[in-house]
């Protein structure tokens, strides 16, 4: 009868029930967490430290190395760092040290000034695309920029090698033409990787002021006179 | 005739009712050289369709100087001085090289669309250019002198950079200010508006690139020659430009202010010249080898 009556209205029996407080309630009311599966694979906390540095150093050789061979990839502008523009920079203010023996203002640029033509000179450049419309963002511009530099650092390097057997007509020649050489290899690539981010009727306002910059850099290279 | 200004005419009429309603609403201009994609909202309702004078001035009259109509702390309010293309920038260097009587280069070349882009690089490549055949012209006058030791002179870039840059920009700026306070309230017959004046002394600058670059062949009489022709034609386009607003003013202040911009314009040249490239006046070694002959002689003498 009271089953029947029970079964007619559902929760009928359950306003005058009440669990004595002697009867222990206990479980386990913990939601397991599948998110803690995603994080594994994001958190480096764990790895070890050379697993962490070799990551970094994995990828901007891989930048280096796309440089070497432009081709119209995207995952130099995606994935910016700015530690090889540093490294390359400061390799090259450093070669270009020891210019001038006797040190007066005459002599060429000192490490101050090449550090502040590099890096100024590109954030008016990425400047001067963002504002003609360009859809680069300001990081990965300085990133490209900075790593195209990498052809004049060689050169710059060879440039020295160079000048230790003599300063004469020959050497200047072939000064000349590595110099060149590497001026060209950097424009070409670098507007390899910025040319598909400006609007098509203003492209050649962009491509100038990289050109100018890296023929400055290069003559910087060019007049380097132990 | 009378319809295809009257179309005109309406067209202008529906859109200047809409940017009233709504003044923040971007515009399409309809000139055939800007593209979509202009930044600043509002900027102006161009209707530059027709190449005939009256059609610029009345559209130049109605808008009464361009200005952005977003604050100066946005990206866009810079974004609308840099709204050029490449062919619009090759035109006003061109504008520039070749100054014609009849045409004033703010109405004809830059059509209330200055811009920033121009003025700034072309001083940049002045600088560089300047400093860069300055160490050429002295390297190739004293080549031949033994005693002479390269010297790359990287010091120049810094002065060179701070004349030509006080010169383009502050110049413009007191002239601006000067040829404002004349006018004094009407303002709209003539003034032009400080980014115009910034943009005729860029552009006019441009012919200086070509000669620096020639002054490094090392003949005195051809400098000169190049000085001179450089300093006709970017001095003309200057005068050009200015003659018509300073004209309606009194004759001497007319003649002082025309006079006051050549003569500016002309001690950048000849200073530039002088200073960076210097030619070798003192002659090397034989001077100094007579007297210690004498001397020799006189104690073998003894």
């Amino acid at each position: 009868m009271a089953a029947a009556e029970d079964a007619s209205r559902p929760f009928a029996g359950l306003s005058d029930v009440s669990i004595s407080e002697d009867i222990p309630v206990e479980g386990d009311i913990s939601v397991p967490l599948g998110s803690s599966r995603r994080d594994d694979e994001f958190s480096t906390l764990d790895e070890p430290v050379k697993e962490t540095i070799l990551r970094d150093l994995r990828a901007v050789g891989n930048k280096f190395i796309h440089v070497l061979y432009p081709k119209r990839s995207s995952s130099l502008l995606r994935d910016w760092d700015l530690w090889g523009p540093l490294l390359l920079c400061v390799t090259l203010a450093l070669l270009l040290q020891g210019g001038a023996a006797d040190s007066d203002d005459q002599g060429g640029p000192q490490f101050a000034e090449v550090f502040v033509i590099v890096w100024f000179g590109s954030i008016i450049i990425t400047l001067n695309s963002k504002l003609l419309g360009g859809t680069i963002s300001f990081f990965q511009s300085l990133c490209v920029l900075g790593y195209c530099i990498m052809p004049l650092t060689v050169a710059m390097a060879v440039c020295r090698v160079v000048l230790l057997s003599g300063s004469g007509t020959v050497s200047f020649a072939v000064r000349l033409a590595v110099v060149t050489a590497s001026f060209g290899w950097s424009t070409f690539a670098s507007t390899a990787f910025l040319a598909d981010s400006q609007p098509p009727n203003r492209k050649a306002l962009v491509v100038y002021p990289v050109f100018l910059f890296y023929f400055v850099i290069g003559w910087m290279i060019l007049t380097f006179s132990p | 005739m009378a319809s295809p200004n009257d179309l005109q005419f309406q067209e202008f009429e529906e859109a200047a009712e809409l940017l009233s309603a709504d003044p923040g609403a971007s515009t399409l201009s309809m000139s055939a050289s800007n593209t979509p994609n202009t930044a600043a909202g509002g900027e102006d309702v161009k209707l530059d369709l027709s190449e005939d004078e009256e059609g610029q001035e009345e559209s130049s009259e109605l808008l009464g100087g361009q200005k952005p109509t977003s604050g100066f702390w946005t990206f866009e309010y810079y974004q609308s001085f840099f709204n050029v293309d490449t062919v619009q920038v090759l035109d006003r260097v061109k504008g520039s090289v070749m100054p014609l009587p009849g045409r004033n280069f703010v109405k004809h070349h830059l059509r209330s669309n200055p811009d920033l882009y121009g003025p700034f690089w072309i001083c940049v490549t002045l600088v560089f250019s300047v400093a860069i055949s300055g160490n050429l012209s002295s390297f190739l006058s004293q080549m031949g002198d033994p005693a002479y030791h390269y010297r790359p002179q990287f010091h120049r870039v810094t002065i060179a950079a701070v004349v030509i840059f006080v010169y383009a920009w502050l110049v413009p700026i007191g002239l601006w200010g000067f040829l404002t306070w004349r006018q004094g309230t009407e303002r709209q017959v003539g003034g032009y508006s400080f980014l115009e004046t910034v943009c005729v002394y860029g552009y006019s600058l441009f012919i200086y690139i070509p000669t620096s670059v020639l002054w490094i062949i090392p003949f005195e009489w051809l400098r000169w020659t190049l000085i001179l022709v450089a300093m006709v034609i970017s001095g003309s386009v200057l005068v050009l430009t200015f003659w018509p607003v300073v004209r309606d003013d009194t004759k001497v202040m007319a003649v002082a202010t025309v006079a006051t911009i050549v003569v500016l314009h002309t001690l950048l040249a000849i200073g530039c010249k002088l200073y960076f490239f210097q030619t070798a006046i003192h002659v090397p070694s034989p001077v100094t080898t007579p007297p210690p002959a004498h001397i020799t002689l006189a104690t073998t003498a003894h």
